[in-house]
């Protein structure tokens, strides 16, 4: 099946199309001649010149789903123009909260398999899929081997993100079909949490703690360091579960993947699923007191020492600088 | 209140893991124990089975041999009963024909909602519940970090890239918990006692009338992730902190 046809599932925020929006975009131009988008919403008409300059030509918009979750009439659109011979060839699905709602839907739908968590695609006469397992130590290569559409949900940060100045895409509205009891769903209430400082998936730097830092009180020392480098403070999944921080501070598996210059990490052992949200990282710095602890086989500098000491004479030494 | 919890049973994560020669997916043939991920569920639907007064925990799996290791587990939390699907056809199944099969399973029973765990700890899609979902014809609600059940409809704070959601949803519906949702119970001695005789419906993929044997991926290769070059590891001897600031000197950071 040669790749000619691709449709992004453009995600957007109040200020945009989301960074994981263009870099399929940019991907998905290297893959195939024509290059689309499927957006919904009430921002489609202006975002539609930025999904333009990362490549897109055109931009499906299914168009305000209300208060409805995507994952249902987003589907629903998308399988609507496969089912008429209109669909794509393939259709890259960013890996967050609706996302994945959207790709196991369709999938469902078109009665068609999905790639999750992809990290590398090549092109060629058929796209090759890459899924890192063992904690991103090895690397899958997959494809789809049955009638197209293949479905392929990507993570973050797996390509840059590049504009390729292209014209405003064409806005089309785009269907939704019937979708019963499946769109019953409805979003009450929005609640945005307060974060102050750069973004964690966008930091320089990250700083971030884990269980050895002992209690929800000493999380105070990563906000504090993290502030002094002008980073951002991640977490391990450990403290997110214990209630110490909100899950938007998880970097991994499950949470945000970030590739900073520096990944400080602080009590943190180093499990698979901690990885490979933070593998990418240019540089690694690790502090743990074990010192057979998993992180620091990634670690480009490793402390073995106490965070209770390390960390606050870091603290003290940035402050007198 | 009937509530149907899938629940997957994994090689135990804390041993080596390894692929199968040929196939490339994960060896599933040893031992398998209850997903921690699922363990949440398990728990979410007992409290809220309890808190409505009544009615039953049935647990869905699907295994490719006969493994009920795991779901002893679920039904010695209290779990009343379980429904497994067992079938060497179903070995590597992806995850739609997974979502098939469970869904199929799930249809014999009465199930109000349907509990899942947002991702599998060994195959970590984070897609079959929503499958189960569609083909179902049911709403989901994912990411739920809180459930609670009001007469004939589910309320979930869903987990969000801004924050939080409160999103609701009349029943029957899918919900998929994240950890944390609930701390899971340690099944006690009598609870382990009760799991031995707690009935357990074995079936084959053919007998739900699911096609097993259907599969549009395929892994064509498994190479060596680029490794990292090995880095410096140094005791702290009161000198760790000063070590780090020289580093981040070194890359202009400070
Ligand atoms: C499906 C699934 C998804 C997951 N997703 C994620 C994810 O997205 N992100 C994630 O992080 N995890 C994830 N996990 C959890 C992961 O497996 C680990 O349990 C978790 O990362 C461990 O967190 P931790 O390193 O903080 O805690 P631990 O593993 O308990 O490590 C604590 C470390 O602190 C060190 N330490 C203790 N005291 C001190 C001290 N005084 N000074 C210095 N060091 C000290 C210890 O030596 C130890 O190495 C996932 C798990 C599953 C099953
Ligand atoms: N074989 C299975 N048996 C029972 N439940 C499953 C199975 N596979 C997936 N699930 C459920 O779906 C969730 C998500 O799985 P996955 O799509 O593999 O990430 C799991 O945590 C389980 O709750």
């Amino acid at each position: 099946m040669a790749i000619d046809k691709i449709w992004v599932v453009a995600e957007a925020t109040d200020a945009g199309p989301t960074t994981t929006t263009l870099e399929l975009l940019t991907a998905a131009r290297d893959l195939a001649g024509t290059v689309e988008a499927v957006a919904w919403g009430t921002t489609t008409a202006a975002n539609a010149a930025v999904l333009g300059e990362y490549g897109a030509t055109a931009v499906h918009d299914i168009g305000d789903i209300g208060d409805a979750l995507p994952g249902a009439p987003v589907a629903s659109a998308i399988a609507g123009a496969i089912a008429a011979g209109n669909g794509p060839t393939a259709i890259l699905i960013p890996t967050s909260y609706d996302g994945r709602d959207i790709a196991g839907r369709l999938s469902a739908r078109c009665d068609l398999p999905v790639l999750t968590n992809i990290t590398g695609l090549v092109g060629g006469d058929e796209l090759t899929t890459q899924h890192p397992i063992f904690g991103g130590t090895q690397i899958v290569n997959a494809r789809f081997t049955g009638q197209g559409p293949g479905i392929f949900v990507v993570r973050a940060k797996s390509f840059a993100a590049e504009p390729a100045g292209g014209a405003p895409a064409a806005v089309s509205s785009l269907a939704v079909g019937d979708l019963g009891a499946t769109n019953a769903a409805t979003v009450v209430t929005r609640h945005v949490e307060e974060r102050t400082g750069p973004k964690l998936d966008e930091a320089p730097v990250v700083v971030s703690g884990g269980r050895g830092l002992g209690d929800a009180a000493n999380y105070s020392l990563i906000e504090e360091l993290a502030k002094l480098l002008n980073g951002a403070a991640g977490a391990s999944r450990a403290i997110v579960d214990a209630g110490w921080v909100p899950y938007s501070h998880q970097v991994g598996q499950t949470g945000k993947t970030v590739k900073p210059t520096v990944y400080l990490a602080c009590g943190i052992s180093g499990a698979t699923q901690h990885m490979v949200g933070m593998k990418g990282s240019k540089n690694i710095v690790a502090i743990n007191k074990d010192q057979d602890a998993p992180i620091f086989g990634v670690a480009d500098l490793g402390i073995v020492g106490d965070v209770h000491k390390v960390l606050p004479a870091l603290i003290e030494a940035l402050k007198a600088r | 209140m009937n509530v149907v919890v899938c629940v997957k049973q994994i090689p135990d994560p804390a041993a080596p893991q390894s692929l199968e020669p040929g196939t490339n997916t994960l060896d599933r043939s040893g031992k398998l124990i209850l997903d921690d991920s699922d363990a949440y569920g398990v728990e979410m639907a007992l409290q809220l089975a309890e808190q409505a007064g009544g009615g039953e925990v049935t647990l869905v799996s699907m295994a490719p041999n006969g493994e009920t290791s795991g779901l002893r587990t679920a039904l010695a939390m209290g779990a009343a009963s379980a429904i497994l699907v067992s079938d060497p056809a179903l070995k590597g199944a992806d995850a739609l024909t997974t979502a098939k099969v469970l869904a199929a399973a799930i249809k014999r029973s009465n199930a109000d909602l349907i509990i899942a765990a947002t991702e599998s700890s060994d195959g970590y899609t984070g897609t079959t519940p929503v499958q189960v979902a569609e083909i179902l014809g049911l709403p989901s609600i994912t990411f739920a970090k809180s459930v609670s059940v009001d007469g004939s409809s589910v309320k979930v704070e869903r987990q969000t890239e801004a924050g939080y959601d409160d999103v609701t949803s009349p029943l029957p519906a899918v919900v998929t918990v994240t950890a944390g949702v609930v701390e899971p119970r340690y099944p006690s001695f009598k609870g382990i006692m009760a799991a031995k005789s707690k009935p357990v419906e074995t079936l084959t993929a053919g007998e739900l009338g699911v096609d097993a044997s259907q599969t549009g991926q395929e892994i064509t290769s498994v190479v060596e992730a680029e490794a990292r070059a090995a880095g410096e590891i140094v005791v702290d001897e009161g000198d760790g902190a000063q070590r780090i600031v020289t580093f981040l000197e070194g890359l202009k950071l400070v």
